[in-house]
């Protein structure tokens, strides 16, 4: 999964992008910091609406529309990509930056044959001739471990399976091998029985490729075993950030600890309840003064409604940063929590149900 | 949040409402405007006129080739646009929209009945069939033509309220009128036209449009209203011949015409431009 | 696809039965009998001579009768003789029908060559400068008709400038170039609305493509705007031109009688109206069925061009 040559390939820091609509501003991603090394994986776990598909678009300059603003800096590679010239940007995209997006019924074009679109920006940035392209893409689907490689050249998309669709996207992506690759959510619309075997084709061809990979999920057990290095992003700012392996270890903000508490387990008795999380995402237009998840969070406590955490490690591990006053594990999210339960608050009673009502 | 979506009307949509005002005005009143004068009087015969004058304060825009003061006719020339427009778009809505909200609602065998045979009056190219009928008649005064028009602007007002009152007829306060015991027929009256009406008036001004340009076609070819009556497309027939003379009396007429059917396409775009802004709104 | 083309090709004949029984309810049925056209109203005193003409054009039968006889010969392709010129209905149509399909294709040639780019244009750059110049320009057209633009065009560049004929026709055969100059102005008169619907189709259209995922993804992979305009854009929006393209041939014909009346050409729509001016009710009856069964035709055989270009359609079937 490390990759062989070193240094950083990604640098983020401080993006906010904002769409200007007639109710207001929403303020989708609002200062977010991180680096990446070279054939590195980040995962980016969120729910839906908590910008993560906006900051992997805002990397890579893809939000179209006139009322999109982005600022900060994202140097790839040495240059800042929010300040490069549209012209210049599409000299990257592809050769250097790639994208799988999340629904392959709707990122490939239904008209226009499989073998064009896989071949047509390989032939634009590399000016190979259509014969050698056609062999590329031959190689490139049979490396996504599709069959009849040849014949899919001349199938339209409607032609192939929802799972056969996203390993010719990933295939697309592959193509002009770029040294990073966003995958956002690149299985979720797909059949359970599918999204393993995607995500062990993408984590192939990452580690073989020594390619720098961002996934972009909402699920949490997406992530784990999968990435060097994981951000939880909340409300479009991120609340955690640490190796996977730390993180999962020792989950510290509470939002984490929900996402975490979220995902149905096969190892508990199967009439224990899920903890959906309560209420609802914060409206991003006028997000709450304090801490963005305090409306929702089990732990909160008044500091949390009025003061926003800031993002900094806490103990030994400078690695693992969260933005919390009040992190899981510590005496005062315990506390809080005895007095949230006692007053009746929807999230720590929820919280406290699905734990098996212990207190 | 309404006031603030609400699109304000561009000078340019004022200003062709304006037109629209003064072209409906002059035609109403042609008769008692001080000064304009009779459209059909043939100054030359008199020797107080010429044939293809140049503007001057007697005519204002200049004579046409039998002398006729072009202003006054250019006027009385709406009279035929406008009424033939009127009537296709009145008989259009009312027939239209009753068969059409009808057959949309109730569906089943009047729906194929009607429908198949509003298929068919469809299947003629519409300047076609309208030349067809108007000469086969015979007779070529205005209530003629406008007659003929409105027949046949029914099917396709019926089809365009035909697909509105399908839409309409899926509405929950249509389907919890009948879950209620309301019967079909005031239902039909009380919820499907009244909301189908809309739709079908933002289909009446570009339909209007097309009228008025199929009347002018159906007037340069000399087969609308009976000369020595004016109309847009007959002036513009009649000054033809003499366009290597004086090019004058072709211009004002045709610029008429195509005024009048911008100001009612620029005027139709913008009423669908707002309510689609209004529908985005709620 | 091969029961879908059946089913096609048997509404179409519906169609055109019903259209044909229209076309000839109408002209029998209204005021204006035909013999007034066969006779001179001096030479009816002579009630023998009357009744041997009506017996042998065959008018004294049941109108279903001569309806049925009528189809019958039509399905065979003889659509009777003129009743002034005494030549088939079916020769003039063969005649003057070039000269009509040519002056329409050129037309649909010519605007569907100037809107493609235009309505492009104007999609991409949506909301600036270009685009409300191409929605003003749009504007403009459509509410220019046929024979005033056509007015305009014969004085500016025949009368003015004196580059092309004002009226007239060059058949193909009198060379390319002869024929061309015969056919730009007619073409252009009727092209200016045909313009401005096609380009307000492919604006609104191609900006609807401009929002789908696959676009986003087609930039992802750094292609230039222009080809992801044209490659990825520009067919799926061409469905939409290719049925408004069909439906408006309906006006296009309707067009055509006016211009070919002011250009003077030799075509089908002037034959028409020639046979309404004569009332030759067989020619006005045989040219009708004739045109709006192109009409109908033509939007079937879009329906089936669909099925060619969009290979979903083509699989569902």
């Amino acid at each position: 999964m490390s990759g062989g040559t070193v240094g950083t390939l990604l640098e983020v820091r401080d993006l906010h992008t904002t769409f200007s609509i007639p109710a207001g501003d929403v303020r989708a991603v609002r200062g977010v910091s991180f680096d990446l090394e070279r054939g590195r994986t980040l995962g980016i776990v969120g729910e839906s609406g908590s910008g993560k598909t906006v900051l992997a678009r805002s990397i890579m300059r893809l939000n179209i529309g006139t009322n999109v603003t982005t600022t900060g800096t994202a140097t790839f590679d040495g240059r800042d990509v929010l300040s490069l010239p549209h012209a210049a940007m599409q000299d990257l995209w592809g050769p250097e930056m790639a994208m799988v997006f999340q629904d392959p019924m709707t990122a490939l074009n239904p008209l226009v044959r499989v073998g064009r679109q896989l071949t047509e920006h390989l032939r634009h940035h590399l000016g190979v001739s259509k014969a050698e392209a056609d062999r590329t893409a031959v190689e490139l689907l049979r490396e996504v471990r599709i069959p009849e490689p040849e014949a899919r050249l001349r199938a339209y998309p409607h032609e192939l399976s929802g799972g056969m669709r996203q390993r010719v996207c990933i295939a697309i992506a592959l193509a002009c091998a770029p040294s990073l690759l966003f995958a956002d959510e690149p299985t979720t619309a797909l059949d359970v029985t599918v999204q393993h075997q995607i995500l062990n084709l993408l984590g192939r061809e990452q580690a073989d490729r020594d390619m720098a990979m961002v996934l972009v999920t909402h699920d949490l057990g997406v992530v784990a075993g999968r990435t060097d290095e994981t951000l939880v992003m909340y409300a479009g700012t991120v609340v955690e950030q640490a190796p996977t392996r730390a993180l999962f270890a020792d989950m510290r903000h509470p939002y984490s600890e929900a996402l975490l508490r979220s995902i149905p387990r096969t190892n508990r008795p199967s009439h224990t309840r899920l903890a959906a999380i309560t209420g609802r995402p914060p409206d991003l237009i006028a997000p709450p003064a304090g801490c963005a998840f305090s409306p929702r969070c089990p732990y909160a406590q008044d500091r949390c409604h009025e003061e926003a955490p800031p993002l900094a490690p806490s103990g030994g591990d400078a690695s693992h940063a969260f933005a919390c006053w009040t992190p899981v594990g510590s005496p005062e999210a315990a506390e809080s929590f005895a007095r949230n339960v006692a007053d009746g608050l929807p999230s720590a009673v929820a919280v406290d149900l699905a734990s098996g009502g212990a207190s | 949040m309404a006031a603030g979506t609400r699109l304000r009307m561009p000078i340019f949509t004022r200003l062709c409402v304006v037109w629209l005002a003064v072209i409906v005005l002059g035609a109403v009143l042609a008769d008692f405007v001080p000064g304009l004068q009779d459209p059909n009087h043939q100054g030359f015969l008199f020797g107080t006129s010429k044939t293809n004058d140049a503007p001057s304060w007697a005519h204002l825009l200049g004579t046409d080739n039998n002398s006729r003061d072009i202003l006054a006719r250019i006027v009385y020339g709406g009279r035929v646009s406008l009424v033939v427009a009127a009537t296709a778009v009145a008989t259009g809505t009312v027939f239209g929209m009753l068969f059409g909200c009808f057959v949309g609602y109730v569906r089943g065998k009047a729906d194929a009945v009607v429908m198949s045979t509003v298929d068919v009056i469809l299947a003629f190219p519409g300047l076609v069939l309208l030349l067809t009928v108007v000469t086969l008649l015979g007779r070529r005064d205005l209530v003629v033509i406008a007659a003929v028009v409105g027949f046949l602007s029914i099917p396709p007002y019926t089809r365009v309220a035909r697909a509105q009152a399908l839409a309409v007829s899926r509405r929950e306060f249509v389907l919890a009128a009948e879950a209620i015991g309301t019967k079909k027929r005031t239902i039909l009256f009380r919820e499907v036209i009244p909301n189908c009406l809309p739709g079908c008036m933002g289909y009446a001004l570009v339909n209007a449009a097309v009228i008025i340009l199929l009347e002018g076609a159906l007037a340069f070819l000399g087969l609308s209203v009976q000369p020595p009556t004016a109309s847009w497309g007959n002036m513009v027939n009649a000054a033809r011949v003499d366009i290597q003379i004086n090019f004058w009396p072709v211009v004002w007429p045709s610029l008429a015409l195509v005024f009048t059917v911008f100001s009612l396409n620029n005027v139709g775009d913008f009423i669908r431009r707002s309510r689609a802004v209004r529908s985005a709104a709620l | 696809m091969l029961p879908f083309i059946a089913k096609r090709i048997v509404r179409l004949a519906a169609t055109l039965v019903a259209v044909s029984f229209l076309t000839f309810l109408l002209v029998n049925l209204l005021p204006g009998d035909a013999i007034n056209a066969l006779i001179p109203i001096d030479a009816q005193q002579d009630r023998e001579f009357v009744e041997q003409v009506r017996e042998e054009w065959g008018l004294n039968d049941p109108m279903l009768v001569r309806y049925a006889r009528w189809l019958g010969d039509a399905a065979t392709g003889d659509f009777g003789d003129s009743i002034v010129t005494s030549r088939t209905v079916s020769d003039e149509i063969f005649h003057r029908l070039p000269v009509t399909a040519e002056l329409m294709l050129v037309t649909v040639g010519l605007s569907v060559l100037l809107a493609v780019p235009l309505g492009v244009a104007a999609a991409y750059r949506e909301g600036t400068r270009v685009d409300q110049f191409v929605s003003g320009l749009s504007q403009v057209f459509l509410s220019i008709p046929g024979f005033v633009a056509g007015l305009f065009l014969i004085y500016v560049f025949a009368m003015k400038l004196g580059w092309l004929p004002a009226t007239g026709w060059n058949r193909l055969s009198d060379g390319l170039l002869d024929n061309l100059k015969t056919v730009i102005l007619p073409a252009l008169s009727l092209a200016l609305i045909e313009i401005a619907v096609y380009t307000r189709v492919v604006r609104s259209d191609v900006i609807g493509t401009l929002q789908e995922t696959y676009v986003l993804s087609a930039r992802s992979k750094g292609l230039k705007d222009r080809y992801i305009l044209f490659r990825h854009c520009l067919r799926p929006s061409s469905l939409t031109l290719i049925t408004v393209v069909g439906l408006n041939i309906g006006s296009l014909l309707g067009g055509t009688v006016v211009v070919e009346f002011l250009f003077a050409m030799p075509g089908l729509g002037k034959r028409l109206l020639d046979a309404i001016f004569q009332r030759d009710f067989m020619m006005v009856q045989g040219i009708t069925v004739f045109i709006a069964t192109v009409y109908v035709a033509v939007n079937t055989l879009v329906d089936l061009v669909y099925m060619v270009v969009d290979p979903r359609i083509r699989k569902a079937d």
